[in-house]
């Protein structure tokens, strides 16, 4: 029988916020530890709660990106368990009225190779809510060590439908509500910072059945790339119990990325009762048209959307636009260089891409302390353009131009780098000393063949010693020929 | 001259005002008094004498200097056991605390140091609030000054009874179900439980977090009015603090002469209501009576449902409240405990007394898997309609008069079933369930010379009305001159 | 609505993260079984078509803005704690 997995998946988001969800103490991350406490996050007796306006604001953006409906009304509540790193024993949380609900995330598929553009899908989701996060336990061998650094930081939960049916679906899925969130600024989704982090719901049925079969919960798949394997280890693990006879429990299973293994977590704890009430020190927060209107124009354009422009637009090829978009600074740079540069957009593309990207790396250097700015390298394409500097002559100019960032034509100067010479007289009469050399070239030109002329070209640059600027060249041979 | 511990704040404040007494002398007076009956009264957790002087003698300096804060300046101000003051302890007469020294400032803490007010001492309390008798104190159980044998009532007990005792000039109790109204009437004293989110509960440790106000006690109702005033105004620091102007109401109190319609319930005097309690507030209403207000009957009907409803909401909340009490960060950690989770198990029951368990254990009940809607989200729409009972009976009356409780003191240890204790909150829960203010004032004495108390439940934030409707009656009464003798 | 002996103390004990001793979980189920018989009389109210009040006067939208301000410096934040170490909380060994 041939079986096909349905997967879910619960991603938990850090809100980008200068200050806690529920407190004004700063959030942070690899500080000391308990230096990001006050009162409240360590559940002092006495403390109340107070939204963080912020965090509101970042999660009603991220469902707009969703296409979410933001719900006009919705309250918190309190899921109650006890654990060492939950200071107050109840996580506040939004249990039936979270603020997001429907949605979805577009996700792109592996194409057949790497320069060609995948399928595309709308992955849906069920809900997005607004929580806080815990603090962190350090296993010692004996003891653990609590630091409520962490503990209160805005956390959303992104919930989607159980809709996808592969890893390479979770990880397009990852992939792209990474970007969108990265893009809107909500969040900076470090997953090494712990900023985003996902659990896999994972079932398996046969190929053609639509109901669920059971479910396994997959937790700390701590990296993109462990989200792929873990759950691509997980659908093969429930194939095999269910193909050798056995039968599924439902679990929760730890992922360990390193040995590529999962293990049941088997708790000794009764299932939960989380005894969900709404808590009664917090208000319930409403939504209205002109919030969601103030908060939508805020939104930058999705990253797919951009690419889509991006090939009309500009007309550059999915080889470019899939570097430039899933980069928001980077394909902002190019929009920039590229509207200085009417027409060669392709070219603005291909420099960023290649030269940019590799200088960069090199000098691991971010985008944003690039010494070459978009005027720059529209300026550089404009002078290949012109034919002022030949494409050898560019690649020398853009080192440079990485390294001081001074202006290519500056450069091209100081270097004697551009195309030579000038003088047309002296140009014209190296054309007609080739024109005179080379009469069954000039025959074949005559007889209608355009691209004789380029075997005219050679001694002229040989003359001109490489610098001749080859448009002039193309120009001054084809007005000498006609004038034969 | 009653002596200078017996004297209204409002004396107090005209006396420090014009310098014939200074805040030293004052404090020094307050605490030999507490020395003298604290070991009867039992009021008091803990004290910090050499503190409160300090800032008696700083209230000195202010007023020196011409820098007087106003009444409250210098005038010693006790606060019950759950009200945060930095630095100070904050046991909540608890086990589970008995250790605790809080951080930081309550926002009633930080007005009244604002206001001058010297915090003066941890007054005694049942466990977390949880009580009507200050017996569910795990350290002491505090006296009736009236009669030592008898409970000062509860759950605000300690500062009922401190200052019936004379050991502070106002104090500060929280009230959630009747906890400052029903000690202020067996102490003989004026208590007041503010709208819900007129004053700020910031640094209270929460019972019941859609139920607590915090309240002053006094000796007279302006003198409650006066702390009213200090404590009173919106907090960015509670959510469910309320944005509304706080007016002068000690100025308030003479401005506002009646006539008011006054609304009596007859729900509030039927079975179980104290004859002799009954008497003395049927008293009270005849006088209102005479003074041009018109008496009109009115109906609460829901309020036999108010107890039942009550304990599911109340005992929900604390359930949750009190889950952050568990030895890891701070407070009673049970060396019993092998693992972290034991560390849970033993220390809550350990750090916890029986009254405390049992309101968690029926709150966890009351909100575990299948029996949410038929407790708790039911008790939140009887909520709704006692809440609409009270508010159609304001289409008719500016205030309503009831005895705060159906009984009046009664003795240490006499009532040991707990839903019998539950029951004598009758008629003073049903204004926590409505958000209401409501305000206790002596209205007289039993034979035995027990202390009667009058409630007046008022329209939401009116408390200026509803204090002018007390100082009415206290204008034609000396029952708050007397003082228990010790 | 359930019935007043539904309250199993044990499970709800556990729940609660308090150990009872027998003797409290027979007084309890006891004391607490005759508080739940009294909440019974809630079951004859007509509570058809009425909203649930959380709080007395609703209002809406209460928040700050996001301004960090400067917290508990770290002994503060630890002072009341049984036992710490290395500037953090010490339990014993947490069992995943």
């Amino acid at each position: 029988m041939k079986y096909e997995a349905v997967i879910g998946l619960e991603v938990h988001i850090q809100l980008k916020t200068r200050s806690k969800m529920f407190t004004r103490v700063a959030t942070g991350f690899g500080q000391p530890e308990n230096t990001l406490t006050d009162p409240v996050v360590l559940a002092l007796p006495g403390v109340l709660p107070v939204m963080n306006k912020e965090a509101l604001d970042k999660i009603v953006k991220a469902g707009l990106l969703l296409g979410c409906t933001i719900a006009p009304v919705c309250k918190w509540d309190r899921k109650n368990y006890f654990y060492p790193d939950s200071p107050k024993n109840y996580q506040i949380s939004q249990y039936d009225q979270p603020i997001c609900l429907g949605g979805t995330v577009e996700i792109e598929l592996p194409g057949p190779s790497r320069n060609v553009m995948g399928e595309h899908k709308l992955i849906p989701l069920t809900r997005i809510h607004l929580e806080e996060d815990v603090g962190k336990l350090n296993h010692f061998a004996r003891e653990s060590l609590v630091d409520y650094n962490r503990a209160g930081t805005p956390l959303m939960e992104i919930v989607s439908d159980p809709a996808m049916h592969s890893a390479e679906e979770a990880f397009a899925y990852l992939t792209s509500l990474r970007q969108t969130m990265v893009y809107g600024g909500i969040s900076d989704c470090d997953m090494e910072k712990g900023q985003l982090r996902c659990d896999a719901n994972i079932s398996i049925r046969p190929v053609g059945a639509t109901y669920l079969g059971t479910k396994v919960e997959l937790k700390n798949l701590n990296s993109i790339s462990f989200v792929r394997d873990g759950i691509a280890h997980e659908i093969a693990r429930q194939i095999a119990v269910v193909e050798a006879g056995g039968t599924l429990v439902q679990e929760t299973r730890d992922y360990d990325g390193q040995t590529g293994a999962s293990q049941s977590l088997r708790s000794k704890e009764m299932a939960h009762d989380y005894r969900y009430f709404p808590d009664p020190d917090l208000m319930p927060v409403k939504v209205d048209e002109e919030w969601k209107a103030r908060l939508l124009a805020e939104c930058p354009e999705r990253p797919f959307d951009k690419q889509r422009r991006f090939f009309t637009q500009y007309q550059v090829p999915y080889t470019i636009t899939s570097v430039l978009v899933p980069d928001r600074a980077l394909s902002d740079f190019f929009e920039a260089a590229a509207q200085l540069a009417p027409g060669k957009a392709q070219a603005v593309g291909n420099w960023i891409v290649n030269d940019l990207l590799r200088e960069l790396g090199n000098a691991r250097l971010p985008l944003a302390e690039s010494k070459v700015t978009p005027a720059h390298l529209a300026a550089l394409v404009q002078l290949i353009e012109a034919g002022t500097v030949l494409t050898n002559a560019a690649k020398e100019i853009f080192v440079e131009m990485f390294a001081s960032g001074e202006k290519p034509d500056v450069i091209a100067d100081r270097k004697g780098l551009k195309a030579a010479p000038t003088d047309t007289g002296e140009l014209e009469q190296w054309c007609r000393d080739s024109i005179a050399g080379n009469a069954k070239a000039v025959a074949e030109f005559k007889a209608g063949k355009d691209s004789a002329i380029n075997a005219l070209k050679g001694p002229v640059m040989k003359a001109a010693k490489g610098k001749a600027n080859p448009k002039l060249v193309d120009e001054t041979l084809r007005r000498v020929l006609a004038a034969l | 001259m009653p002596e200078l511990f017996h004297q209204p704040v409002a004396a107090l404040a005209d006396q420090l005002a014009a310098k014939k007494l200074s805040a030293v002398e004052l404090m020094q007076a307050v605490i030999a008094r507490t020395e003298a009956v604290e070991s009867r009264v039992k009021a008091f957790n803990s004290f910090d004498a050499a503190d409160a002087l300090a800032r008696a003698r700083a209230s000195d300096e202010r007023r020196a200097a011409g820098q007087s804060r106003g009444p409250l300046d210098g005038i010693p101000v006790g606060l019950k056991d759950v009200i945060s003051v930095a630095g100070q302890p904050l046991t909540a007469s608890s086990k589970m605390l008995a250790n605790f020294v809080s951080p930081y400032d309550a926002t009633v803490t930080r007005k009244l140091k604002e206001a001058g007010a010297v915090c003066w001492g941890r007054l005694n309390l049942d466990e977390f609030a949880m009580g009507s008798s200050t017996e569910n104190s795990a350290f002491k159980t505090t006296s009736n000054p009236w009669d030592l044998a008898r409970v000062p009532g509860g759950s605000s007990g300690g500062s009922a009874a401190a200052l019936a005792a004379g050991e502070a000039c106002a104090t500060l109790g929280s009230d959630t179900g009747g906890s400052i109204r029903q000690p202020a009437a067996f102490c003989n004293v004026v208590g007041m439980k503010p709208s819900y989110g007129l004053v700020s509960r910031y640094g209270l440790i929460a019972y019941a977090s859609s139920l607590d106000q915090i309240g002053p006690f006094g000796r007279t109702v302006e003198d409650a009015a006066i702390v009213l005033g200090a404590i009173a105004g919106h907090d960015p620091l509670d959510s469910t603090s309320f944005k509304t102007e706080i007016p002068d109401y000690r100025a308030e109190l003479s401005k506002r002469r009646g006539p008011w319609k006054l609304g009596v319930p007859k729900e509030y005097f039927g079975a179980g209501l104290d004859p002799e309690v009954g008497a003395a507030v049927q008293a009270a209403i005849d006088y209102y009576r005479k003074l041009g207000c018109e008496i009109k009957e009115v109906s609460l009907p829901h309020t036999q449902y108010a107890i039942a409803t009550y304990y599911i909401i109340a005992t929900a909340e604390c359930s949750s409240n009190l889950a952050r009490f568990d030895g890891i960060r701070y407070g009673h950690r049970s060396a019993k405990a092998n693992d972290a989770i034991d560390i849970y198990f033993h220390s809550r029951a350990e750090g916890f007394g029986a009254e405390v368990k049992r309101r968690i254990i029926l709150g966890t009940y009351v909100l575990s898997s299948g029996y949410y809607d038929a407790y708790y989200l039911r008790a939140q729409k009887v909520r709704t309609l006692i809440r609409q009972d009270f508010l159609n009976a304001y289409r008719e009356v500016d205030a309503i008069l009831t005895p705060t409780s159906p009984v009046p003191a009664f003795k240490i240890g006499e009532k040991s079933d707990p839903l019998a204790m539950y029951l004598l909150d009758i008629y003073t829960i049903g204004v926590n369930l409505a958000g209401l203010p409501g305000a206790s004032i002596p209205c007289g004495f039993t034979r035995g010379g027990l202390p009667i108390g009058l409630q007046i439940i008022g329209r939401p934030f009116q408390e200026a009305d509803l204090l002018a409707i007390a100082h009415a009656y206290e204008q034609g009464h000396a029952w708050h001159t007397q003082h228990p003798k010790l | 609505m359930p019935s007043p002996t539904d309250l199993n103390i044990d499970h709800v004990a556990h729940l609660a993260r308090i150990a009872l001793t027998p003797e409290e979980k027979t007084q309890f189920a006891a004391q607490l079984g005759d508080v739940l018989a009294y909440i019974e009389q809630l079951k004859t109210v007509d509570i058809a078509g009425i909203e649930p009040t959380a709080h007395a006067f609703p209002i809406y939208n209460v928040w700050a803005d996001d301004v960090a301000r400067p917290g508990l410096p770290v002994e503060a934040a630890l002072r009341n704690a049984p036992a710490q170490r290395d500037n953090m909380i010490v339990v014993p060994k947490v069992v995943e």
